[in-house]
């Protein structure tokens, strides 16, 4: 039995013995009886600690030999099948299940010492499809969250307008609304990845990721009811109405583009942690300047030189200059499952699942690798494929037992390839805080452990 | 209706439809919204450009800034501005020679600490910042002369102004052409224009492409268990598992918790900002408080009461803010724990 723990493919071997010999013997005379089928229960249980697979219950069958007679959880039915269910409104607002509760926004140790000037990431490890649902939406605030009256909160435009002018939430909710599906992305996001390996799952790495169908009014709907000079305007300002009042200078050209004042997050109300009742949405630019709690926009003929765009969210290159003004999420992709600090439990198949997006568009192409890079096969995506969306990828796998390195690369509609490590730090460096879309490298070792390397 | 009413009745409806869709496509908001009125622009549009734009007029002294900084600042960013425990540095590793190249030497460098005027190019930023969002708890409270005087008292530990300088609105733009690291910005990158030219290039190799399967980087064993258990972190059904890293919680584990530390009730309420469980920050240690009230009767009142009201004098100078946010439940559980012995 201890050389057999160690046979490649199998996370722990499951005993073949936990139900004896006699038991067996009693049950083939004798027939299950409760006193029995509790016994098996048990022992069902405690081989299941520390081990707990499919692959378990299978072996348990075929321990069992002749003398099984089949799984209590359909040969006895469960409390579920035999008693009343809850009534209707039991929960007006409706609760994830109990079971699921291990799928959290978590903090990464260390990050930060001041919780409302940190991070909680989304749990990208355990989520499907492409939209996140909104109470697992990453949390990133510079003077923690507020949760804004909205009949008390006002939207202003000002600066290079012909008519500077103050919007309701009422006003704002009548005029003309746009529902789309995009992503955003911390441009801090795997900024603790640049220099070396640090955190050990893709939480932690791809976790300041998030995806929502929002809802709002063109922004230039609003430029445009307040005539918006465009003989003189060249950049806009959006600023927050929360202590910090965060601002962020805001291109004139994303801002008439696709950019929305949205109030709307995934059918209902934008949650208070993303900026409720009203944040701007500027579609493929990075999260900081989705303004959130949105109280003002200006437009202006310079840029404005805010803290997030000069001391912070600037990028530190190689010779010490700084990029300001960085915005743009080039295209990037990770494997979500299996993914690091996961354990794939048997050999044999696996659905391998990520997320690929672009700010420049829309997702072509998504490659998976299972050697390290040498060798790739095209992944198949998932409609819907939105520009500036998430897109979801699957691909295949049969897992040989033996080591392998999984890697995904993303294509996107302007031919853009995703960078390896080396193509990116041969660039930039790795002092970088931002802008790391380098490919993710996930190990998956003889024992079924999947942890998080970096190949060169 | 008869057939050649039916006929007539479709051109008809698409003719009502075609008009309804114009009337519903109008851009005429008339009475949605309504013009910002001059003291509404006043209060709301407060931001200052690098041009120094939107910079109101006002002074401040060094000295005045000193004064207002130990009072309102330093519990954060310590008495130089140097301090690391609730924020990362303000001040350090800039030089002479950067106030004169506007390059900081330093950013060139591994391993230096990153202060925040290391990075900053413009002092416009700072005059902003401070006025909108500083103190970290009373954002916008300071008076304009007063955002003066604590840049003023900032400018001069980075050794960008002298002591005896008086920071205004007519020398702000001297302060400029000092800012350490005011020639190290560029917007020569492909990642502010849509269209924005990429730095790199990779090809989508499809066989034997040759790459170095050499793994550079990996987590080290002892940091596996920094996040927690990650078993608990995934689903404990499905295609795979979380990876157990810590050992299995037993009965001790769940005793450990009923007496444990309210770290979401200080988190929340920025209490950790300023103490430590076992040594004194800003503030004293928890522990040293319990032991300092461990005879005292009536603790956990007298807690509650020191907690809720805030004030000066047992334990130095710098005042603990009054905290009437929190319920009287959590006010509570802060003053048990610390009566108890203030356990991590």
């Amino acid at each position: 039995m201890s050389g057999e723990q160690d046979r490649p493919g199998r996370l722990r071997r499951a005993p073949e013995s936990f139900l004896t010999g006699d038991f067996l013997q009693e049950v083939k005379e004798e027939g299950f009886n409760e006193q029995r089928r509790n016994w098996m229960r048990k022992a069902f249980a405690v081989a299941a600690a520390g081990v707990a697979g499919t692959g378990l219950a299978r072996a348990a069958e075929q321990a069992a030999g002749g003398g099984f007679v089949g799984d209590p959880n359909i040969l006895e039915l469960p409390p579920w099948s035999t008693s009343l269910g809850k009534p209707v409104a039991a929960r007006g607002y409706g609760m994830p299940s109990e079971y699921e509760m291990n799928l959290m926004r978590r903090e990464s140790p260390g990050l930060a010492s001041v919780k409302q000037a940190s991070v909680a990431f989304t749990p990208l490890q355990g989520l499907f499809g492409i939209i996140t649902p909104s109470g697992l939406h990453f949390e990133r605030h510079h003077q923690g969250w507020v949760d804004i009256d909205p009949s008390r909160h006002r939207f202003m435009i000002n600066g290079l307008v012909k008519n500077p002018k103050v919007y309701t939430m009422d006003d704002l909710m009548r005029m003309p609304s746009v529902s789309r599906i995009h992503f955003i992305e911390c441009g801090a996001n795997t900024a603790m990845e640049w220099g070396n390996v640090a955190v050990p799952t893709v939480q932690y790495t791809h976790g300041m990721l998030s995806c929502s169908e929002y809802t709002g009014v063109p922004l230039k709907v609003l430029l445009d009811d307040c005539g918006i000079d465009m003989k003189k305007a060249k950049y806009l300002l959006a600023e927050g109405a929360d202590g910090s009042s965060l601002t962020r200078t805001i291109s004139l050209e994303r801002g008439l583009d696709d950019a929305i004042v949205a109030y709307g997050m995934n059918g209902e109300m934008m949650r208070p942690e993303n900026g409720y009742p009203l944040r701007l949405v500027v579609p493929g630019v990075q999260g900081v300047s989705w303004v959130k709690w949105l109280r003002r926009i200006e437009v202006g003929d310079k840029r404005y030189g805010a803290k997030d765009e000069t001391s912070g969210y600037a990028d530190l290159m190689p010779d010490g200059t700084m990029r300001e003004y960085t915005s743009i999420q080039e295209a990037k992709s990770v494997i979500t499952s299996p993914s690091g600090g996961q354990t794939l439990l048997d050999k044999g198949y696996y659905n391998v699942t990520g997320l690929a997006w672009s700010g420049r568009g829309k997702v072509k192409r998504v490659d998976v690798s299972f050697d390290g890079g040498n060798n790739w096969q095209t992944a198949r995506l998932e409609t819907p494929i939105l520009s500036k969306a998430l897109t979801r990828f699957n691909i295949g796998w049969k897992w040989d037992g033996q080591p392998a390195i999984l890697q995904s690369r993303v294509i996107d509609e302007t031919g853009f390839v995703q960078p390896t490590y080396s193509q990116l730090r041969a660039v930039r460096g790795s002092g970088s805080v931002y802008h790391n879309n380098a490919i993710q490298s996930w190990k998956v070792a003889e024992s079924g452990e999947v942890s998080n390397v970096q190949v060169s | 209706m008869s057939r050649s009413a039916k006929r007539l009745a479709i051109p008809l409806a698409v003719l009502f439809c075609a008009v309804a869709g114009v009337a519903s496509a109008t851009n005429d908001f008339e009475g949605i919204g309504r013009t910002a009125t001059p003291a509404e622009l006043k209060a709301w549009d407060i931001d200052v450009r690098p041009d120094f734009a939107g910079l109101p007029p006002g002074k401040g002294s060094v000295e005045e800034g000193e004064q207002l900084w130990v009072e309102r600042c330093s519990s954060c960013h310590g008495d130089f501005g140097d301090a690391n425990h609730v924020f990362p540095p303000l001040i350090g590793n800039t030089t002479d020679e950067d106030i004169k190249t506007g390059r900081v030497a330093a950013l060139t460098r591994g391993g230096v600490t990153r202060t925040t005027i290391m990075k900053m190019p413009t002092v416009s930023t700072l005059w902003d910042f401070i006025n909108r969002a500083m103190p970290w708890d009373r954002p916008k409270s300071l008076k304009t002369n007063e955002v003066y005087a604590v840049l003023a008292y900032l400018l001069n530990l980075a050794n960008i102004v002298p002591y005896d300088f008086e920071l205004s609105n007519e020398n702000m733009a001297w302060v400029q052409s000092r800012m350490p690291n005011r020639n190290a910005m560029t917007m020569d990158h492909g990642l502010w224009d849509i269209n924005g030219k990429p730095d790199t290039h990779n090809t989508a190799c499809m066989h034997n492409c040759d790459r170095d399967e050499e793994i550079t980087s990996s987590l080290p064993d002892f940091a596996k268990a920094a996040h927690g258990e990650l078993m608990k972190q995934n689903r404990e059904y499905g295609a795979i598992r979380g990876t157990r890293t810590m050992p299995e919680e037993g009965d001790d584990a769940e005793k450990a918790k009923e007496s444990a530390m309210p770290g979401d009730i200080l988190s929340a309420n920025g209490c950790t900002a300023c103490h430590a469980v076992d040594q004194k920050l800003v503030g004293p240690g928890f522990r040293q408080v319990s032991e300092k009230y461990q005879d005292l009767p009536g603790k956990v009142d007298h807690l509650k009461s020191r907690i809720r009201n805030g004030g000066s004098g047992t334990w130095g100078n710098i005042p603990m803010p009054p905290q009437p946010q929190l319920s009287e439940e959590d006010l509570g559980t802060l003053a048990r724990w610390i009566a108890d012995g203030a356990k991590p």
